[in-house]
């Protein structure tokens, strides 16, 4: 053995064997696109805070009208106008009924009301929006005239002169809320599909011969998903508010159903000498509109994929 | 000589800007490709390649001309018609980030070429079939579960060939599949297309501005200027004997790896910038840059004409 042959195996330097397909390994966790949102609106403690308030409303207006010895109708007159004690966690009303029962019959109208509108608006806005944005040309020029003329008439005029022909009722407010409530969404949704429709993955699916329907619905909606929860989130809290505002006016539910808005309304022209009628209906609707904005404005941060870290 | 597989005649594409504005971004267009070989059309940005390969797949409808498949008048086909030619026409993009949806997994990204067309029965089938896709670009099985941000560029540029390649075209137009991609990473796509090309016979259009690159790949080389061919060639003849002074201009601005010749190299620089399509001169369109232009070239439009054998050049003084 006077010239040793050093094969590659026994070399030290040799460079190591790869497996051809070692490269190819993602070694990564598979995170979804909606697990990765998921785990961004973790961080956001305020979003989360807005999301909990959120939940413990809605199980409040669920469970204390069937928990309470109370009803929400039942005139006691010997007790109007308590103050909160141990058997009215919130007092009562100028007709003797348990404020806690009402705040909570009142949030469920109104909690109602806003889903109510916001489930309505999406889907008349996710359809006008997508054919809007997505045919283009002369039918969105014809489309977009016609939202921006009913944009123009004043929401409160709409709802005034459908009073004259319908009955003010919970009805009739989600029905004026919806004539122009859709056009937002609309117009995001328009937005999406003219931002996404030349994306190389919709002409793909298109080269492969997919039809209409396929491209808008598995490509462009899915994708334009994030700005429209986010406006959905945003439309509940605007819905309440319109509910809250109409009610005040006498307009809305009529007693003795009670939303937030007419409890302030009944209870507006005492406030001095009972302000508790007054507080606890208004302390409702300020916490749910701020709970859905900062959760809104959470879901916004998380889907922006620029905010990614 | 193989047979012509597709045959593009007087295609032009103008998109209408509203305000009575035309941008013209393919005019004129002529081009015969023949089964198995490999046509690059190459040019600066803008100049209408991509909207060539994109209308030519029709993704958008043709303004005017005719484009004949395998003998067939594709252009007139109604939308159920074409499907059948979709499946024999396929394209891959510009964009590896941008050309598979975000929301989909890649099984459902290859798995829809093959629902649109009806080519599979079962999901079993569905699945086994887009593995089977995946290993041929080299990729593996299990990748099939995973979603298109998880992959490198190239990853997900294999990915996008494995989409096309899914109905079994004969015919592809790659839309400059390598200039979002790594260089080190071109030389791996580009050769891993020159295999599958082998292998399964496929026809290419190449649309690239990367002009060595067109010449490895490609045989024979269309020169887009602004929305014309001005050359066409075989790509070693072109590359030997650039006839039109923009061809002339683009090869001498070929870096060669070797510095004392790159130094003495002469280079031709171009004055200006490319000129609007909307607004494009008169005569020929690139007189305004021409080094050599007359007053013959602002008053007549010159031809495509066979200058050399197989060479064509639109130059009035080619």
């Amino acid at each position: 053995m006077s010239n040793p042959v050093v094969t590659r195996d026994d070399n030290p330097f040799a460079p190591l064997r790869k497996e051809a397909s070692a490269g190819e390994k993602i070694t990564r966790k598979s995170l979804t696109a909606w697990q990765d949102i998921r785990y961004r609106m973790k961080g956001n403690k305020l979003a989360m805070f807005g999301l909990w308030v959120i939940v413990a409303v809605v199980l409040l207006a669920i469970l204390i009208p069937i928990l309470s010895p109370y009803d929400h109708f039942s005139n006691e007159l010997a007790n109007k106008n308590k103050a909160p004690s141990w058997s009215h966690w919130f007092g009562t009303d100028d007709l003797g009924r348990d404020m806690l029962v009402r705040t909570m019959k009142g949030a469920q109208i109104s909690l109602f009301v806003g889903v109510m509108a916001a489930i309505i608006d999406f889907f008349i806005g996710i359809v006008y929006g997508a054919i809007m944005g997505y045919y283009g040309g002369k039918v969105d020029e014809i489309m977009n005239r016609f939202s921006e003329i009913l944009y123009a008439v004043p929401n409160l005029l709409v709802t005034i002169l459908l009073l004259v022909v319908m009955e003010p009722s919970l009805t009739t407010i989600i029905v004026a809320m919806s004539i122009t409530g859709w056009i937002n969404m609309a117009w995001i949704v328009r937005g999406q599909m003219i931002q996404l429709k030349n994306q190389e993955y919709a002409l793909a699916s298109q080269a492969l011969g997919a039809g209409h329907m396929r491209i808008l619905f598995r490509h462009l909606i899915p994708n334009a998903m994030g700005p429209i929860i986010v406006t959905v989130t945003l439309t509940v809290p605007s819905a309440i508010f319109t509910e809250a505002f109409l009610s005040f006016l006498g307009l809305g539910v009529q007693s003795p159903a009670a939303s937030w808005g007419t409890m302030i309304n009944d209870s507006v022209g005492s406030m001095t000498l009972f302000p508790w009628r007054l507080f606890f209906p208004a302390f409702f609707l300020s916490l749910t509109m701020f709970a859905f904005n900062v959760f809104g404005d959470g879901l916004r941060d998380a889907f922006d994929p620029k905010l990614k870290k | 000589m193989s047979k012509t597989l597709l045959d593009i005649q007087g295609l032009s594409k103008h998109f209408n800007l509203g305000g009575g504005r035309v941008l013209k971004a393919v005019q004129n267009f002529n081009l015969s490709i023949r089964q198995g070989e490999t046509v690059g059309l190459v040019g600066e940005s803008g100049c209408g390649k991509t909207t060539a390969g994109r209308t030519i797949m029709r993704l958008y409808e043709p303004t005017t001309g005719t484009m004949s498949y395998d003998g067939v008048d594709i252009t007139k086909l109604s939308k159920k018609q074409f499907k059948a030619y979709r499946r024999r026409m396929q394209m891959i993009f510009q964009d590896p980030y941008a050309s598979l949806n975000p929301r989909l997994t890649v099984l459902d990204i290859i798995g829809e070429a093959l629902d649109i067309h009806g080519l599979v029965h079962s999901r079993a089938e569905r699945k086994r079939r887009v593995e089977e896709l995946l290993e041929l670009v080299g990729l593996n099985a299990e990748h099939a579960s995973r979603y298109p941000h998880e992959f490198s560029g190239g990853q997900r540029q294999r990915i996008g060939i494995t989409r096309a390649l899914a109905v079994q075209p004969e015919f592809v137009v790659c839309d400059e599949p390598i200039s979002a991609l790594d260089v080190s990473i071109q030389a791996q796509i580009i050769n891993q297309l020159i295999d599958l090309q082998k292998q399964l016979g496929l026809t290419y259009l190449f649309v690239a501005h990367d002009l060595s690159m067109v010449k490895y790949v490609s045989d024979r080389v269309a020169v887009m200027y602004l929305g014309k061919i001005v050359e066409l060639a075989t790509s070693e003849d072109l590359y030997d004997y650039p006839q039109h002074p923009y061809t002339q201009a683009l090869l001498s601005a070929i870096p060669v790896p070797d510095p004392s010749k790159e130094r003495q190299k002469e280079r031709i620089v171009l004055s200006g910038d490319l000129p609007s399509p909307i607004n494009p001169p008169s005569g020929c369109p690139f007189r305004t840059r021409c080094p050599a232009a007359t007053e013959k070239c602002a008053s007549e439009v010159p031809e495509l004409r066979e200058t050399r054998t197989g060479h064509w050049a639109a130059c009035h003084y080619a």
